[in-house]
């Protein structure tokens, strides 16, 4: 593995974490607020919403590794 | 102060505190078993290579339009809030064993006896432990101090809540010369957690267009809503799964399912 990549996995790595798909979660929550703020709809509950969920799917997810790891 | 530079610095002070206990075992290992001094220069380098980190992105950050910066700080600190809030929850439910510091110190401390004889003078291996142990502990840290204090236009003063903490750690890590063992980790962890995800979704919805109801008392709905989900999560784990929370080879399990924070 070069330089170049070590760098980028490192960052990846600090940044998303061990759950990518809560990151992704994160990206696409934060674009629906900004699409449904463009057609002046109230949008500031679609973060709230999202945390929840995400957490909730993530924390489900993490369990589901633990009990099958046992 | 504002109610949100009381946040910053709460925050802040909380999350370098933790990272401070963990980063004071790696370092009491290594001046206990191998050199003060050499331990102590690899904290030094590490705490200049941070301050320097810090320097160098915290204009450029602050440069940035703020919507921009509070998208993508928000988004930022709402990834990185989550996966503290989920280590912290899954530790709450006996799902992850918890930061043991004395056993760490023990470890460390073992590992650098095995290493045989030290060198008179600098001690390399003890200079490079301490450094990279500081500086892993120190480069999340010193991302919320960027993170926070540039979205409040307010880096000195996070800067200020960390080091703050540091110097409260290390002033308590001398007065016990020991491991702070006692120190209550995860429930600052989840307070951390807490934090980092309600500022996140406050700043990422704002910066992508929202308004709040009521502005920036809507952190004061956020911060408590976040806390009363993340420990009913608890509470559910706690129910659903008595003989997981209470099993050791569920635990051992569970370590394998993501690193430290």
């Amino acid at each position: 593995m070069s330089r170049v990549q070590a760098f980028f996995l490192g960052v990846w790595d600090f940044v998303v974490g061990d759950d990518w798909l809560t990151a992704l979660g994160v990206a696409l929550a934060l674009a629906l607020t900004a699409a449904i703020s463009e057609v002046s709809v109230a949008a500031w509950w679609v973060m709230p919403v999202a945390v929840l969920v995400l957490l909730a799917l993530s924390i489900r997810r993490a369990v589901r590794n633990a009990t099958r790891g046992s | 102060m504002s109610g949100a530079d009381i946040g910053l610095a709460v925050s802040v002070f909380l999350a370098c505190a933790v990272e401070a206990v963990e980063a004071l075992t790696i370092v009491l290992a290594l001046g206990t078993t191998r050199s003060w001094s050499s331990a102590m220069g690899g904290v030094g380098a590490a705490m200049l290579a941070l301050a320097a980190i810090v320097a160098a992105l915290g204009p450029a950050l602050t440069s940035l339009p703020i919507g921009v910066l509070r998208v993508v700080v928000g988004g930022l600190l709402l990834i990185f809030g989550l996966q503290w809030l989920r280590k912290a929850i899954l530790r709450s439910a006996g799902l992850k064993a918890k930061h043991d510091e004395l056993e760490i110190f023990s470890e460390e401390a073992e590992a650098a006896r095995a290493l045989g004889s030290r060198p008179v003078g600098f001690d390399g291996y003890a200079f490079a432990i301490s450094f990279k142990g500081v500086l892993l502990e120190g480069l999340e840290v010193a991302f919320i101090v960027l993170t926070f204090g540039a979205n409040q236009k307010r880096i000195p003063l996070a800067a200020a809540a960390a080091a703050a903490a540091v110097l409260v750690v290390a002033t308590a890590g001398v007065a016990a010369r020991a491991p702070l063992a006692k120190v209550p980790e995860n429930t600052m962890k989840f307070a951390v957690g807490v934090m980092l995800s309600s500022f996140g979704m406050f700043w990422g919805a704002e910066g992508a267009g929202a308004s709040w109801p009521g502005g920036d008392a809507a952190l004061l709905a956020l911060i408590p809503g976040v806390l009363v989900a993340a420990n009913a999560i608890v509470w559910m784990l706690h129910r659903a799964l008595p003989l997981i929370a209470g099993d050791p080879v569920a635990v051992k399990a569970s370590e394998r399912t993501g690193a430290s924070a």
